[in-house]
C-alpha cells in the first residue's frame, strides 16, 4: 500500500537536507585541499609545527582515552549495579560535559590553575606548569570527551542483567575473575563503541583546548588549533591540508561507529 | 524486614567503584566548575550582574539563545522527516545516508567551520556568500547539531507498535490522523530530549563558529565567542560572568530533559 | 453481513502464505480459522479486515467486492493478539478512539463508553492506562474498542493467546455470550482445536495456505476429510493402516478374534476420565479413553495385559 506521493515527497525532503548540511561541506575539504595540487599539500603537511601539532593531538588522545574508558567502566558498574543513593546524580553529572560549552569548561580549567586560582599558585610552587601546556590540554580534553564510554556501558549492562555474574559467584568465581572473564567480555562492544566515540571527540576538540592552551605554536598548539592558525595566518592550503587528513581519520572513524554500533538503534 | 545483603567483600568492591567515580568526577567535573562559579561571584553578586547585563553580553546571549532556538526548530522537523525515512523508507543507500547522519559527532568541529566557509563564504563555488552573518551561523549549527534530533528519534521509532497504528486504521482513522494522534504522542518525548541536546550544542558551540561568524560585537557575535574573546583580552571577570549564564542554561536544559523523561514515562507507572 | 472469499493468493517473498483459498462465512455466524503456525490463517484475516492486499482473488463484504477497499471504510472491528492498546491513552479514550474518528457528539460518544466498559466488565477502570491493566483486562478494552463503532464483522486474531489458560477459558465463554446477544458475523483465527470446536458455529482448518475443511466442530470430529484434519482436530493415533479415535477402542480381558494384545504402560487419571496409554506388538502405542468406572471395572494398571477392539476405524483413499 504505498502511499507513493508522500513517500518520495519526504525522502526528497530529507535526502535534500543531508545533501545540503552534510555532504556539501564534506565535499569541499576534498576539493579545496588538492587545489594547489599534491605536491603543495604533502609540503604543508610536512611542515614541523604541523607534525608537531599531530603528534601533540595523539598524545593528549593517548591520555585521555584510557582514562576516560577505565572512568566509564567502573562508572558504569557503580551506577547500575550498586544500587546506592545519588546515582542518578552522578548520572546527571556524567551527562553534563555533552551539555556545557568547551569554552566554559576551558575558562573553569584557566580560573582553577591560573595565577589567582584556586590550585594555580600550588602547581607554580612546585613547578608545574598546568596553563598554557600540556597537562591543562590533558585535563580539558579529559573533561569534554568524559561521558561517552559510561553512557554506552551503562544501558548495557541494564539490559544483560547480572544474572551471568550470579551464575559465575555461585560457581566460584571472585570478583576480580567475575569481572575479567564475564562483566567485560559482556560490555566488550559497547566499551569500544564509546572508546571509538571518545577518540574522536578527542581528536576534534577545540574551544577548551584553545582557552587553556595559548597556542604557543611549536609547543601548545593541536592539529586543530593549527588549522584555525593557519586559516588566520592566510595559509589556506595549510588549513585545507590538515582538515583534510582530519577529515579522513573521521571517515574512518564513521566507518567504525557504522560497523560497531550498538544493534537497537540502527533501521 | 529487609536485610543488607551485601557480603563484606562486595561492600568493599561498591566502596572502590564509588570512591573512584567521584574523586573522578570531583577533579575533573566539579572542581572547574565550581571554581567558575566562585570566580564569577568574585567582586560580589553586583558586579556579576553589572558585566552579564552589559549591552555586548546580552546581545551575545540573545543572538546565541535566538540561533539555537531556529537551529531547534528547524532540527525538530527535518530530524523527524529525517529519522522517519530511515526508519520507515527503502531505498538503495540506505545504510549509507544513516550512517553519513553521525558526521557531524566524526568531524572536528573547526574543519567543519572551515567547509561551511568556502562553501558559503566568499569564493563560494555556488555563488552563495552568506559568510560573516547571522545566516551562517544557523548554517554551521544546523551542521553540528543535524545528529540529535535523528538519533533520538530513530529508536523510538523503530521500538512503535505498527499492529496500533493498523488498530487506529481499522477504527476508520485516516494516515494524517494515525500519525497525529498514534504515532506523534509517542515520538514526541524523543523528538523533545533530541531538540534539548541540539539545543544545548547550539548556545554552546565554538569550533564551528570561530571562522564563520565573523564575531562582531552586537551582530554576530555569539556568547561563546564572546567568551573565547574576553578571555584572550584578559577580561577573566566578563567572560566568567557570561560563562556562568550559559552554564546555568545547560543545567537548565538538563533538568528540561529529565523532566521529559520523566513526563513520557508517566502512563507506565502503575 | 456476509463474507466471501474467492480464490485469494498471497505470497510473502518464497513463501506462498495463501494458495488459491476460498472460504463462506455466513452473515450472523461465529467463525472459526483453525490451524498450525504458517498456515495462513492469520494472513487470510488481515486480508478479510484490509491490513494486508491479496495479490490474487477477491474478498466480498455483504456481496460488494471490497477487496481494494481501505481498512477504514470496510467497517469491520479488529482485535490483536498483544491487544495493540494506545499506552498514551486512557482506557476510555481507547474505546471513544474509533467514535472521535467519526465526529460523533459527545454525548453520545460518553453513554457509549458508558456502555461498551459495563459490556466488558470494565467499569471503574475509565481512566486508568493500558499498561495498569492485566492482559484479560487489556484484551477486554480492545474488544470494547473493537466494537464501538458498531462493526459489521467482528475480526479477532488469536485473541487469548497471550492470556493465562483460566482468563483464556472465562473470555472465549464470554465471546460466545456476546456473539448470541449480538449477532455481529465474527470470525476468529485459533491455532487450538478445543477453542474453535467450543466456540465456533463453523470451523475453517486451514494447513499450508490451503483449506483443508469447512465444516461444523460435529462434523469435522465426525467426518473428516483427510487425515491432517483428523489428527488435528480432536486425538487420533495410526493404529495399523487405519485411524482410530481414543474412544473408538473397546478394552476388555478376554481376547477373541476381534481383539489384539495390549499392554498397559500407564493409567492416567484425568479426574472425570482416564486414559491408558498402550502399547501393542512392536511399539505401536496408542491411547484409550475410559470412564472412571469401567476404568475400576477393569481394574486397569500399569503392566497389566489387556485385549483392545476397534469399534470404528476410520481409513483415507
Amino acid at each position: 500500500m504505498p502511499r507513493s506521493a508522500s513517500r518520495y515527497g519526504l525522502r526528497f525532503v530529507a535526502l535534500g537536507y543531508l545533501l545540503v548540511v552534510l555532504i556539501a561541506p564534506l565535499a569541499m575539504v576534498f576539493w579545496r585541499a588538492f587545489d594547489k595540487g599534491g605536491d603543495h599539500l604533502w609540503q604543508s603537511l610536512s611542515d614541523p609545527n604541523t607534525v608537531h601539532a599531530f603528534k601533540l593531538t595523539l598524545i593528549i588522545a593517548a591520555i585521555a582515552v584510557p582514562l576516560n574508558t577505565i572512568f566509564g567502566i567502573i562508572c558504569g558498574l557503580a551506577i547500575v549495579r550498586q544500587r546506592f543513593p545519588g546515582a542518578g546524580i552522578v548520572n546527571a553529572i556524567v551527562d553534563l560535559p555533552l551539555a556545557i560549552s568547551p569554552v566554559v569548561v576551558g575558562l573553569s580549567l584557566f580560573l582553577l590553575f591560573g595565577r589567582t586560582g584556586w590550585f594555580g599558585p600550588w602547581f607554580q610552587h612546585h613547578g608545574i606548569q598546568m596553563l598554557f601546556a600540556l597537562p591543562s590540554m590533558v585535563i580539558a580534553t579529559i573533561f569534554v570527551s568524559l561521558p561517552f564510554v559510561a553512557r554506552e556501558v551503562v544501558p548495557t549492562l541494564r539490559e544483560i542483567g547480572d544474572e551471568q555474574e550470579q551464575a559465575a559467584r555461585t560457581l566460584g568465581a571472585g570478583a576480580w575473575t567475575t569481572f575479567w572473564r564475564i562483566t567485560l567480555p559482556a560490555i566488550r562492544w559497547a566499551v569500544i563503541y564509546g572508546v571509538v566515540l571518545t577518540t574522536a571527540r578527542c581528536l576534534g576538540e577545540y574551544g577548551a583546548v584553545a582557552v587553556v592552551s595559548g597556542h604557543i605554536e611549536g609547543q601548545t598548539e593541536t592539529a586543530t588549533l593549527r588549522v584555525q592558525d593557519a586559516y588566520e595566518n592566510f595559509d589556506l592550503p595549510g588549513a585545507y591540508g590538515i582538515s583534510l587528513v582530519l577529515a579522513v581519520i573521521s571517515v574512518l572513524v564513521l566507518v567504525a561507529m557504522t560497523l560497531l554500533k550498538p544493534k537497537e538503534s540502527s533501521p | 524486614m529487609r536485610r543488607s545483603s551485601r557480603r563484606p567483600s562486595e561492600g568493599a568492591q561498591a566502596a572502590l567503584s564509588l570512591g573512584f567515580t567521584t574523586a573522578y568526577l570531583s577533579a575533573i567535573v566539579i572542581l572547574p566548575i565550581a571554581a567558575l562559579v566562585w570566580a564569577s561571584r568574585a567582586d560580589g553578586v553586583g558586579s556579576f550582574w553589572e558585566v552579564a547585563s552589559s549591552p555586548e553580553a546580552v546581545a551575545a546571549l540573545k543572538l546565541s539563545l535566538g540561533a539555537a532556538l531556529v537551529v531547534a526548530a528547524v532540527n525538530a522537523l527535518l530530524g523527524t522527516i529525517t529519522a522517519w525515512v530511515l526508519v520507515r523508507d527503502e531505498f538503495h543507500g540506505k545504510q549509507f545516508v544513516n550512517a553519513l547522519i553521525d558526521l557531524p559527532f566524526a568531524l572536528p568541529t573547526i574543519v567543519a567551520g572551515l567547509t561551511l566557509l568556502a562553501l558559503y563564504g566568499p569564493s563560494s563555488p555556488v555563488g552563495i556568500s552568506i559568510a560573516f552573518t547571522r545566516t551562517a551561523i544557523v548554517a554551521a549549527l544546523l551542521f553540528v547539531t543535524l545528529p540529535f534530533v535523528v538519533r533520538t528519534v530513530q529508536p523510538v521509532l523503530l521500538e512503535l507498535d505498527r499492529e496500533t497504528e493498523e488498530a487506529a486504521r481499522s477504527l476508520g482513522a485516516g494516515e494524517l490522523r494515525v500519525f497525529r494522534s498514534i504515532i506523534l504522542p509517542n515520538i514526541l518525548p524523543g523528538i523533545l530530549s533530541g531538540v534539548a541536546l541540539a539545543f544545548a550544542r547550539a548556545v554552546g558551540e565554538i569550533g564551528a563558529l570561530v571562522l564563520i561568524s565573523g564575531n562582531l560585537p552586537f551582530k554576530t557575535e555569539v556568547a561563546s565567542v564572546f567568551v573565547f574573546n574576553h578571555i584572550q583580552s584578559g577580561d577573566q571577570a566578563g567572560a566568567a560572568a557570561v560563562a556562568v549564564v550559559m552554564l546555568l542554561i545547560s543545567f537548565g536544559i538538563l533538568l528540561a530533559i529529565g523532566g521529559v523523561r520523566f513526563l513520557a514515562t508517566r502512563h507506565e507507572r502503575a | 453481513m456476509s463474507i466471501q472469499v474467492r480464490n485469494i493468493s498471497k505470497r510473502f517473498g518464497d513463501f506462498q502464505a495463501l494458495d488459491d483459498v476460498s472460504v463462506e462465512v455466513e452473515g450472523g455466524s461465529l467463525t472459526a480459522l483453525l490451524g498450525p503456525s504458517g498456515s495462513g490463517k492469520s494472513t487470510l484475516l488481515r486480508i478479510i479486515a484490509g491490513l494486508e492486499w491479496p495479490d490474487g482473488g477477491d474478498i466480498l463484504l455483504a456481496g460488494e467486492d471490497a477487496t481494494t477497499v481501505a481498512p477504514q471504510q470496510r467497517g469491520v472491528g479488529f482485535v490483536f493478539q498483544h491487544y495493540a492498546a494506545f499506552k498514551h491513552m486512557t482506557v476510555r479514550d481507547n474505546i471513544a478512539f474509533g467514535l472521535k474518528v467519526r465526529k460523533r457528539p459527545r454525548d453520545e460518544i460518553r453513554a457509549r463508553v458508558a456502555e461498551l466498559l459495563a459490556l466488558v466488565q470494565l467499569e471503574g477502570f475509565g481512566d486508568r492506562y493500558p499498561a495498569q491493566l492485566s492482559g484479560g483486562q487489556r484484551q477486554r478494552m480492545a474488544l470494547a474498542r473493537a466494537l464501538a463503532p458498531e462493526p459489521k464483522v467482528l475480526l479477532l486474531d488469536e485473541p487469548f493467546g497471550a492470556l493465562d489458560a483460566r482468563v483464556r477459558a472465562e473470555l472465549r465463554r464470554w465471546l460466545r455470550r456476546l456473539h448470541d446477544e449480538t449477532h455481529t458475523t465474527t470470525v476468529f483465527v485459533t491455532h487450538d482445536q478445543e477453542e474453535a470446536m467450543e466456540v465456533a458455529d463453523n470451523v475453517v482448518v486451514m494447513n499450508r495456505g490451503r483449506v483443508e475443511q469447512a465444516a461444523t466442530p460435529a462434523d469435522l470430529y465426525d467426518a473428516p476429510a483427510n487425515e491432517f484434519v483428523m489428527s488435528f482436530v480432536g486425538h487420533a493415533t495410526r493404529l495399523g493402516g487405519s485411524w482410530v479415535r481414543p474412544h473408538d477402542l473397546e478394552v476388555v480381558l478376554d481376547a477373541d478374534e476381534s481383539t489384539r494384545e495390549a499392554l498397559v504402560e500407564r493409567v492416567v487419571n484425568l479426574g472425570f476420565e482416564v486414559r491408558a496409554e498402550l502399547v501393542s506388538g512392536e511399539d505401536e502405542r496408542f491411547n484409550v479413553q475410559l470412564s472412571r468406572d469401567e476404568a475400576d471395572r477393569l481394574e486397569l494398571e500399569r503392566g497389566q495385559i489387556v485385549f483392545v477392539r476397534l469399534v470404528r476405524e476410520t481409513v483415507f483413499g
